[in-house]
């Protein structure tokens, strides 16, 4: 695992945490000393030895990394016959990528002396991630999740509990991330002498912008070597998912710095980004402020935030963090939406072609190589970043293929 | 020069503290806020913060969150505001405007900032702007010759504390807890060792905010503070209907020579 995985970028942000127009803190002045707080210890953890030998042992050792690269013959075969290799975030402990920023700002939280770690989940997958950092660490744990997505995410909602969290449904606004995160930030506000919020996605005020993403360097680092080694040279895209962003942006910065190597997120284009029932931030967005930073949001015309919608909890959020806004306008990173149809196509040919179920995040940048392998022909080669497992999506597969038992 | 040092003088010259009473705009309905705000003025607010309904208010308790949505569900629009902000006015009495930011941000800070003066509001308070974010602002409010109310907290730096105040104007509200808005049994600790801190940067009016409920506990802070914030407890007095006699209570409560413990 690479010891370089935390160190400093040329693509870091300024010290307030702006890269160009985007980031920084829209926030409460009463959270600043927090956030303040939180930026000096993780730039000394950053390269501190003792901090990075702990962290990478938990990756290696309790996460399971590093994760495999798959190659996906019989997909690929209906991706115009180019060359497909999966990520595979979902063989991580608890299944998915979020278990690498988890177990990162959990070290972080026994630094700063906090005992007590609250966080907002969507899909759940964030919330027991944390749960069984919070396990492993003995620190205790409350978790907010929007009341829809506890209903629709059932399974980790038990997980979470299993773990030793309390999960507190969230009933205000949308019901839904969002009002998850809103109701995480209140928490903090009363709470933050002795409580640390891990956030679970690339946004939000600096520093989460920045540790987050580096906390998920590792998913590029190790897929860059994978295909150099396995391929033999460097992939004409890297495909990824984006919610708020964070295994996108963790596996992009793998390949940054490689020109001739095209990064594409997919966002969820739910119904279809004609109608409105959709989560195309960044393809539909317009700037704003959102959780603490500056990026691009779903807003109505007065300002007020809209909300997403997605066949998937986990992508279903209105705002997307700024490294990805401004890779869109710098042009190095592409946007493009994929409608909850296309993803559960590709969900099911995925399980069908592979063996391997996807979560239906990841299914959003599976049905993204389908397209792009059709436009790059059989000389392509993308890495797709397979973020997390399909276990947790069972009823929702069941309900839109009509699984169940036939009565 | 500042819009609202008016207030803060004409307080001080009767040895009291000002009354600010919140109320976000469109509650209980658009004509009815403005009802609302024409009794809290009559009844002896100094000065009144008309709230812009927002779709994220990470900053407000139950109370306030439920009054805003009871306002966006009835279709308030941000153009709304600033009829309401004129009924305040045209009455003669004082307005500025409490938002989040990005309501602003997409209406256009420039904009935004001109029609809130066209309309006779007299400044912004940003709960979740800090100055370091605020450079459109800094000049748009200076344009349009408006107050800019930050927001410093028991967690505040010196350094914080002294940045937030060379960019207000008008005055400085301080959080007196830890925690989003609503009414509490008591009145913070930490809220006259904030206020102590304050002064040592700045001579500009500090007026102190969140949880403030009875007379007794305006009466309180009034010992120590320029202005006294008020706001769940309005919005719990609209639906009880006791909005006169709540203004009244707390207007006795300003005024009171406090007994020194
Ligand atoms: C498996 C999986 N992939 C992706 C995401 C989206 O988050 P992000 O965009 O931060 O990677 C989630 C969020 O819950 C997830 O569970």
């Amino acid at each position: 695992m690479s010891p370089g995985q935390l160190a400093p970028t040329p693509h870091d942000p300024d010290e307030r945490g702006h890269f160009g127009p985007w980031g920084g803190r829209y926030m409460p002045e009463a959270l600043i000393a927090a956030v303040d707080e939180l930026a000096a210890f993780y730039e000394k953890a950053r390269i501190d030895p003792e901090f990075l030998d702990e962290f990478f042992r938990l990756l290696r050792d309790y996460a399971g990394r590093p994760s495999l690269l798959t190659e996906a013959p019989k997909f690929a075969a209906h991706a115009g016959g180019a060359r497909v290799f999966l990520k595979r975030e979902d063989l991580n402990h608890t299944g998915s990528h979020k278990i690498n920023n988890v177990l990162g700002q959990a070290l972080l939280t026994k630094r700063m002396g906090k005992q007590r770690v609250i966080a907002e989940t969507g899909a759940g997958q964030h919330g027991v991630a944390t749960a069984t950092a919070c396990a492993l660490m003995g620190l205790d744990c409350v978790i907010y999740m929007g009341e829809v997505d506890t209903e629709r995410q059932a399974l980790n909602v038990a997980r979470m509990r299993l773990l030793g969290a309390e999960v507190i449904p969230v009933k205000t606004g949308s019901r839904t991330l969002k009002d998850a995160i809103n109701e995480a930030l209140r928490d903090w506000v009363a709470n933050v002498d002795d409580t640390h919020y891990l956030l679970g996605t690339a946004a939000g005020p600096h520093p989460f912008p920045v540790l987050v993403r580096d906390f998920h360097r590792v998913i590029g680092i190790e897929a860059r070597a994978q295909v150099l080694e396995q391929a033999g040279r460097l992939p004409d895209v890297v495909a990824a998912c984006v919610g708020g962003g964070s295994n996108a942006i963790g596996i992009f910065h793998g390949f940054i710095d490689d020109p001739s190597v095209r990064l594409v997120g997919l966002e969820p284009g739910g119904d279809g980004i004609d109608t409105d029932r959709h989560g195309a931030t960044l393809t539909v967005g317009t700037p704003g402020s959102l959780h603490g930073a500056m990026s691009y949001v779903m807003q109505d015309e007065d300002g007020q935030i809209t909300e997403a919608h997605s066949i998937s909890a986990g992508l279903d959020y209105p705002g997307v963090g700024p490294e990805h806004a401004h890779l869109k306008d710098t042009g190095r990173a592409e946007y493009r939406p994929v409608t909850d149809a296309e993803a559960m196509e590709a969900f099911a040919l995925l399980s069908r072609t592979e063996g391997i179920i996807p979560a239906i995040e990841s299914a959003h940048a599976l049905a993204g190589a389908l397209v792009l392998g059709r436009e790059l022909g059989p000389e392509g080669l993308i890495v797709v970043n397979l973020s997390g497992r399909g276990d947790k999506d069972m009823d929702t597969a069941i309900k839109w293929f009509g699984l169940g038992v036939e009565s | 020069m500042s819009r609202l040092a008016g207030v803060f003088d004409a307080c001080r010259s009767e040895s009291r503290a000002a009354l600010i009473g919140y109320l976000p705009a469109g509650y209980p309905t658009l004509e009815g806020s403005k009802d609302v705000l024409r009794t809290m003025v009559s009844s002896g607010c100094d000065l009144v913060e008309v709230g812009l309904p927002y779709s994220d208010p990470v900053m407000d308790g139950p109370t306030i969150q439920k009054a805003s949505e009871q306002a966006l569900r009835g279709g308030f629009r941000v153009r709304d505001l600033f009829g309401v902000v004129e009924s305040v006015a045209a009455l003669g009495g004082r307005a500025v405007v409490m938002t989040y930011w990005n309501p602003v941000l997409k209406y256009g800070v420039d904009a935004f900032a001109r029609d809130l003066a066209a309309a006779g509001g007299l400044g912004l308070i940003t709960p979740d702007l800090v100055p370091d974010e605020a450079a459109e602002w800094l000049e748009a409010s200076e344009a349009h010759d408006l107050d800019r109310i930050f927001l410093v907290a028991p967690s505040s730096t010196e350094e914080r504390i002294d940045l937030t105040a060379r960019s207000s104007r008008g005055f400085l509200y301080a959080t007196s807890v830890m925690g989003v808005t609503g009414a509490r049994d008591v009145v913070s600790s930490a809220a006259p060792a904030l206020v102590e801190r304050v002064r040592e940067h700045t001579d500009l009016p500090v007026a102190v905010g969140l949880g403030v409920r009875s007379g007794a506990q305006a009466a309180e802070l009034a010992a120590f503070a320029d202005g006294v914030i008020v706001g769940s407890a309005f919005v719990t007095a609209v639906r009880d209907d006791t909005v006169a006699a709540l203004t009244a209570e707390l207007a006795e409560g300003v005024r009171q020579v406090p007994s020194r413990a």
